[in-house]
């Protein structure tokens, strides 16, 4: 369509196009050399690992329509599962080999989250916001009173990776590169998905789902079917972040984080999947050195005030304010 | 406005990329504090915040002969949060001693991640939890504090034999410290000859209480309550409300003058509610009057009376500060002189001495007291009898103190109790 508008226009060569993505992959790989370990482990591994949940979100959100709140609740049943079935201190857990806890604990998490899929299959906008909210929700409180599996209030301790060829992943810099990995992965993933069939049509099924259920298209298969495959992404985070942490306890599915992940979509912007990751960039720093710009009571007006700021002036997010400043720094009118 | 982001973003990346942790001068001792700034609590974060600086102007914020820098971070109860910023200030902000935290459970994550980092000093907040100090204890923790069974001591024989109370039910938040609180009680009132009819626990932050209030049997003679901060004031709103009528008995945090001094406190259900806990309000020692005044003249806006927090996190920085000027500020050798003195000096505070066990437990004096009402209409805890000298175990012979076993929502039981 552009080509037979302007013949003035600045024809872009594909490999400049491709540099800034190939100087952020090399920046992100050497990224750890640089930095102390705090700030490759607590701002730059916890960005990728939250990203990736998050992005599980804007899979479902932004090309599937559907906002889910139960990510950060899939995540969390991913840790449980992991800690219930692994090692954890205390000799709370099982203690099955990682090669039988892992796959099973991301098998139960991926099944739950096609559940709440199923459960919210029928509702659209608001409906389905406020029933995964519920599901979330429900999880933590009955998390928390359940000592006879969940272990209540205290939750587990002592959740670490395992040693594969005899690496500690959880030492800083085997830590972020395996999130980095998980985060690439999830990138790859959703980024092909959007441009396969199977993306194309929850997309579809977003923009209008009875016209694709009168094509013949099962809509409630392909809506379980997102969640499940967002679910997969929640759960390879959620993995991360109990290793992160050492610990999950009911905290972690809590109301907070459960809503923290929407922040963190909401703010990256849901119409790219390198939208999360820097929605939790923002977001990790901001948690982190908020407290040093204003006073210690006042920090989280910070937080808040940006995330408003934001949503005001670029329903977008992150990604809406470069795409509208995009097109006014650079020549091409190529959409991005 | 897109311009203010993207430099603030840069400056944060910036900045941080280039400064690596631990960068503190030779003139410089760096402490971090560490409370409840966010959720529930917060209220009684601020004023542990207020405690460490009360504590810091006092010493004009030099110790060893060295500045002292203070760094505060915030939690919100949780274990995750009390790690993420116990993380950020050990090693992003390069603290030397960090203290804090404020909560039970946070205190037994903290006390997990300091075995990792022998190379700072963690040194309590107000976290009460038993098995912080009890079990398994790190080397480089350090509690000033005592925990929430000595907070109790002297309590449960009070309310049987003094006041006859002798079927009570509990009433508390279904976390560690609130077990500890209520194993304090039971163990003197199960022995004396009371029963506990039954235990009622409830999620922090909880803010509906009615299926509690409907629960309680008609035929108690007091409930024991054992919340803190909002919940506190929820519950006894509610069951004012609701036409309850039984006498209270007050956990430490229950009728602390962060309860007390909320608006709208019906002073004639209150007054007379027997308590106990690590400070009285309106103690006529004159250490404590001293303490008060420089409270009050500190912080105007603040509290009528510091609260309990205020009072834990003062203690805690006044000894830390005290060891650096007798070490001159040593820190070397993994704070070896520090821990040293630390570990085997009796501090003078205002609330009696305080010195630690072998396990850096503090042992400390514990005040019984009741809700009265000043002339000015506030309500404050006066003193009915000083305990000296609690000792973790309750004065008990050690090993039969731990062979109760760690505190649960099942555990203690009034009838293993009872000899």
């Amino acid at each position: 369509m552009s080509a037979a508008l302007s013949s003035t226009r600045l024809e872009v060569p594909g490999w400049i196009r491709r540099l800034p993505w190939l100087a952020l992959l090399a920046l992100l790989l050497v990224y750890p050399l640089l930095a102390t370990p705090f700030w490759t482990v607590q701002i730059g591994a916890q960005t990728l690992f939250m990203g990736v949940i998050a992005l599980s979100l804007m899979f479902l959100a932004g090309y599937g329509g559907m906002v889910s709140l139960a990510q950060m609740t899939v995540a969390g049943v991913a840790g449980y599962m992991s800690a219930i079935f692994g090692v954890a201190s205390a000799d709370l857990g099982l203690g099955w080999p990682w090669w039988l806890s892992l796959p099973l604990s991301l098998l139960i998490a991926v099944a739950f989250a096609a559940l709440v899929g199923w459960i919210s299959s029928r509702t659209e906008g608001i409906h389905t916001i406020m029933i995964t909210l519920a599901i979330a929700v429900a999880f933590f409180y009955f998390a928390r009173q359940n000592y006879a599996i969940f272990n209540g209030f205290n939750g587990f301790a002592g959740l670490e990776p395992p040693a594969l060829f005899g690496v500690d992943w959880r030492a800083p810099l085997p830590f972020y590169y395996l999130s980095l990995g998980v985060a690439a992965f999830g990138y790859g993933l959703v980024w092909y998905l959007s441009r396969a069939t199977f993306g194309l049509g929850i997309q579809a099924i977003r923009d209008n789902p009875r016209r694709m259920r009168a094509l013949g298209f099962n809509v409630t298969l392909h809506r379980v079917m997102a969640h499940a495959t967002a679910g997969l992404l929640a759960a390879l985070g959620g993995l991360l972040l109990v290793w992160f942490n050492g610990r999950i306890s009911p905290g972690t599915v809590g109301v907070d984080p459960v809503i923290n992940i929407l922040v963190i979509a909401v703010l990256g912007g849901l119409l790219h999947p390198i939208g999360p990751f820097l929605g939790a960039l923002l977001f990790v720093l901001l948690q982190n050195f908020a407290i040093d710009l204003v006073a210690p009571e006042r920090f989280r007006l910070v937080i808040g005030g940006v995330f408003l700021l934001i949503v005001l002036c670029s329903p977008d997010g992150i990604i809406g304010l470069w795409r509208h400043y995009r097109h006014r720094l650079l020549p091409s009118r190529r959409e991005w | 406005m897109m311009k203010f982001r993207t430099t603030l973003l840069s400056l944060a990346l910036g900045a941080g990329l280039g400064w690596s942790a631990a960068q503190a001068q030779d003139d410089t001792i760096r402490i971090g504090a560490l409370a409840t700034l966010e959720g529930a609590f917060a209220v009684l974060g601020e004023d542990s915040m207020r405690g460490v600086e009360l504590a810091l102007r006092q010493h004009d914020y030099m110790a060893g002969g060295k500045k002292i820098e203070l760094i505060k971070a915030s939690s919100n109860a949780s274990p995750d949060s009390a790690i993420q910023a116990a993380r950020k200030l050990v090693e992003q902000d390069g603290v030397d001693i960090l203290i804090g935290p404020l909560s039970g459970s946070e205190g037994l994550a903290v006390k997990d991640y300091a075995k990792d980092h022998p190379g700072v000093t963690f040194v309590n907040g107000t976290s009460a939890a038993q098995d912080t100090t009890l079990r398994d204890p790190a080397p480089n923790f350090f509690r000033f504090t005592t925990d929430g069974a000595q907070w109790q001591a002297g309590l449960g024989t009070y309310a049987f034999e003094e006041k006859g109370y002798e079927r009570v039910i509990t009433i508390a938040e279904d976390y560690s410290f609130p077990y500890t609180q209520v194993l304090g009680f039971m163990l003197e009132f199960c022995q004396a000859g009371g029963e506990v009819l039954d235990k009622f626990w409830v999620p922090i932050g909880n803010k509906d209480y009615s299926s509690i209030v409907a629960s309680i049997p008609f035929d108690v003679d007091a409930i024991y309550v054992a919340l803190g901060g909002a919940d506190a004031v929820n519950f006894l709103s509610q069951y004012q409300q609701a036409g309850g009528f039984a006498p209270m008995i007050a956990g430490s945090i229950t009728v602390d003058q962060t309860v007390l001094s909320t608006k709208g406190q019906r002073a004639n259900y209150i007054v007379g509610t027997p308590s106990a806990g690590p400070i009285a309000d309106s103690w006529d020692d004159p250490e404590w009057q001293a303490y008060v005044a420089a409270y009050k003249a500190a912080f105007p806006d603040a509290f009528p009376s510091p609260s309990l927090f205020n009072h834990g996190y003062y203690v805690s920085t006044l000894a830390v500060l005290e060891s650096l000027d007798a070490v001159g500020g040593d820190l070397s050798d993994n704070h070896a002189a520090l821990r040293e003195h630390m570990a085997t000096t009796t501090f003078e505070t205002p609330t009696g001495p305080v010195r630690l066990d072998e396990n850096r437990q503090a042992v400390a004096d514990i005040f019984l007291t009741e809700v009265a009402e000043a002339e000015d209409g506030t309500l404050h805890n006066r003193v009915v009898k000083v305990i000296p000298q609690v000792d973790q175990a309750l004065n008990l012979p050690r090993d039969e103190f731990l062979a109760l076993g760690p505190v649960s929502r099942d555990n203690p039981d009034c009838a293993g109790l009872r000899r």
